[in-house]
């Protein structure tokens, strides 16, 4: 007879800024439903009021720790900061699809904001997942609106390719992640997060077969969730997606889907499986695979992204290449002695970088006229002369991409290098050092099109919606921000210590 | 795990030989012992009885196919209500309130299909 849990125990305040998110999605797909035609222009607004309160809620709480569901979601400044760098992207695309979506004629569409609601919840229940079951109904709720909202701007074929492409190769990445819990589940007996650390040191410690499956069951998830980051070699499909789904969607989807998959892979590889150090080895037996796919991911995205001629593409290959510095973090994080500050850097990164590639994403959007071209890099010629505020603020954007100092970008890649160098993968650190300075070449081309080329740059709008201006705003601010004063990330990381709370488990058990 | 363990799974061996026997041995005795004697009509195809007419790949009304979503969203819903119901006496006020939370959201879901007019024929 299994045990039923008591409200008390469910604890539902620590899960109030993701539940206040789906509530409050739900209530906006019906109240999208009763409202008339004319009123549609509500919804966008009352989406961006809801992600609104549910940011509020995680910076008010951002210290706050406990678990609720019966240990199935944990709260802590890990999940808070998730849910802020997938907030802030969810408010930023909002922002942006009110522009997109008006010039495009489809703005009586209003379910495009209902489904971009339902996959950021999925996004905030990834990072607070402390169960693999949770894991898999996150990515699920994550995937599923996306896979539809890639497909939104139908009836044009890209879209609908890219639609079709990401749902098939998705629903084989899910496949996956339940053949690797399945896998774990096989090996310790349980899903629970903690629960899975305390059986893999015990399987480790007396050597049982088990261990490979285990192994097994890491490398199954690896596969799913590198789908999903886009990492080498899982991926064929970003370019394609990419460039065939809506702009906007686009921009959320290489921000926000990362830092939720990130998130998962984190909390899965180090809460749960950090101990799965091979005799002989000091750092976890998935360090290694991690370091040699954020090997080629970096090579393959960076160099890929040299010949691309379309914004869009570029962008996607720059985006997979981004995976790679992130997935070094992830890869130093098996080291037991740089487990946080590895997590740290991951976090980092993603915070910039959503920042930065919203703002480069949201001139991208400025750009395009509304029969969907104006996305190749030739379009960008003479921007400079014509709108010079948009050319100066996609040289910031572009900047921060490559790394340069006193951009946000800067102190990503900062503290990834850092992290990966106190681990000992220097000779990975010495690869991502390389590949950035390639990746400075596809980056400074835009720049030396839009100021040193003279073209006619005839731009999708003639005046800049203030949605659209907001966004690039607030993108441009942060990318500055946290590019100068980069004590606000240290300050902001410093409570996530993921590795920790797994040492008081172990005390307390 | 010794032997007593295994014999708890003894059930499903046996299970598994009786459910591969009982279709392997009416088709095995039919092919044995039944005569053969084929000729055009009963070698043609067979559908409900009636004479097949046209091409099998036909299109479909696109229509059936979102009937057939929330045919299926409600179907799993029973699913779901069923052990529900029938544990009922052991589960006490939390599950009564979480099967409350399902079956609103699913008629949510319902209301939705309707406003957005997708169970009108046409």
């Amino acid at each position: 007879m299994i045990q039923m849990p008591t409200l008390e125990s469910l604890n539902f305040g620590v899960a109030f800024p993701a539940l206040s998110l789906v509530i409050g999605a739900v209530l906006l797909l019906v109240v999208d439903v009763f409202l008339p035609e004319r009123r549609k222009g509500l919804v966008p607004w009352l989406a961006l009021l809801g992600v609104l309160v549910s940011l509020a809620v995680s910076m008010i709480n951002y210290n706050e720790v406990g678990e609720a569901f019966s240990g199935m979601f944990i709260a802590d400044p890990f999940t808070s900061l998730v849910n802020i760098i997938v907030l802030i992207s969810a408010a930023l695309s909002i922002l942006l699809a009110m522009d997109y979506l008006r010039r495009t004629e489809m703005e009586h569409r209003s379910d495009y904001y209902l489904l971009l609601l339902f996959t950021t919840s999925g996004m905030l229940f990834m990072g607070a997942a402390n169960d693999l079951i949770v894991v898999f109904v996150a990515l699920e709720l994550l995937s599923i609106p996306l896979y539809v909202l890639s497909g939104f701007r139908r009836p044009n074929l890209k879209s609908e390719e890219a639609a079709l492409k990401y749902f098939l190769l998705g629903a084989f990445a899910s496949g996956f992640l339940v053949f690797g819990i399945a896998m774990i589940y096989g090996a310790t007996g349980t899903t629970n997060l903690p629960g899975v650390w305390a059986g893999t040191a015990a399987i480790v410690e007396s050597a049982s077969p088990s261990l490979y499956l285990l192994l097994l069951g890491v490398g199954l998830i690896v596969v799913s969730l590198g789908f999903k980051v886009a990492a080498v070699p899982f991926h064929m499909w970003t370019p394609d997606v990419y460039e065939g789904a809506p702009t906007p969607v686009t921009a959320f989807m290489s921000v926000g889907t990362k830092a939720g998959s990130f998130a998962a892979l984190l909390r899965i590889l180090v809460v749960g499986l950090p101990t799965l150090i091979l005799t002989g080895a000091t750092s976890a037996a998935w360090a290694n695979t991690l370091a040699i796919l954020a090997a080629l991911t970096m090579i393959l995205g960076n160099f890929v992204a040299l010949r691309q001629m379309n914004i869009k593409r570029m962008l996607a290959y720059s985006s997979i290449a981004h995976a790679g510095y992130i997935l070094m973090a992830v890869a130093a994080a098996g080291d037991p002695a740089v487990g946080n500050q590895g997590v740290q850097a991951a976090l980092i990164y993603l915070l910039t970088y959503a920042f930065t590639n919203l703002g480069a994403f949201a001139i991208v959007i400025a750009l395009e006229r509304n029969d969907g071209t104006g996305g190749q890099l030739d379009d960008f010629r003479g921007l400079a002369s014509q709108r010079p505020v948009l050319a100066l603020l996609m040289t910031f954007f572009m900047l921060s991409l490559t790394g340069i100092p006193l951009t946000a970008g800067f102190i990503g890649k900062w503290y990834v290098f850092l992290s990966a160098i106190n681990a000992g993968l220097v000779l990975l650190a010495v690869i991502g050092a390389v590949t950035s300075v390639v990746a400075a070449f596809y980056y400074i081309r835009i720049i030396v099109r839009m100021y040193l080329q003279e073209g006619d740059a005839n731009i999708g709008t003639s005046r800049l919606s203030y949605t659209l201006g907001a966004a690039i705003l607030v993108a441009g601010l942060g990318t500055l921000i946290f590019g100068v004063l980069p004590f606000l990330v240290a300050d902001l990381t410093q409570g996530v210590q993921i590795v920790r709370t797994i040492a008081q488990i172990a005390g307390g058990g | 795990m010794d032997l007593m363990d295994l014999n708890e799974w003894a059930f499903i061996g046996v299970f598994l030989v009786i459910a591969a026997l009982l279709p392997i041995v009416p088709i095995a005795m039919g092919r044995l012992l039944g005569p053969r004697k084929p000729n055009p009509v009963k070698t043609d195809t067979y559908e409900c009885g009636i004479e097949t007419v046209g091409d099998t790949w036909i299109q479909f009304k696109i229509q059936y196919y979102i009937f057939a979503l929330v045919f299926l969203a409600f179907d799993v819903e029973a699913v779901f209500l069923f052990p529900w119901a029938v544990a009922y006496g052991g589960l006490g006020f939390f599950a009564f309130v979480e099967i409350l939370i399902f079956l609103a959201l699913l008629s949510l879901a319902l209301i939705y299909v309707w406003r957005k007019g997708a169970l009108k024929w046409t």
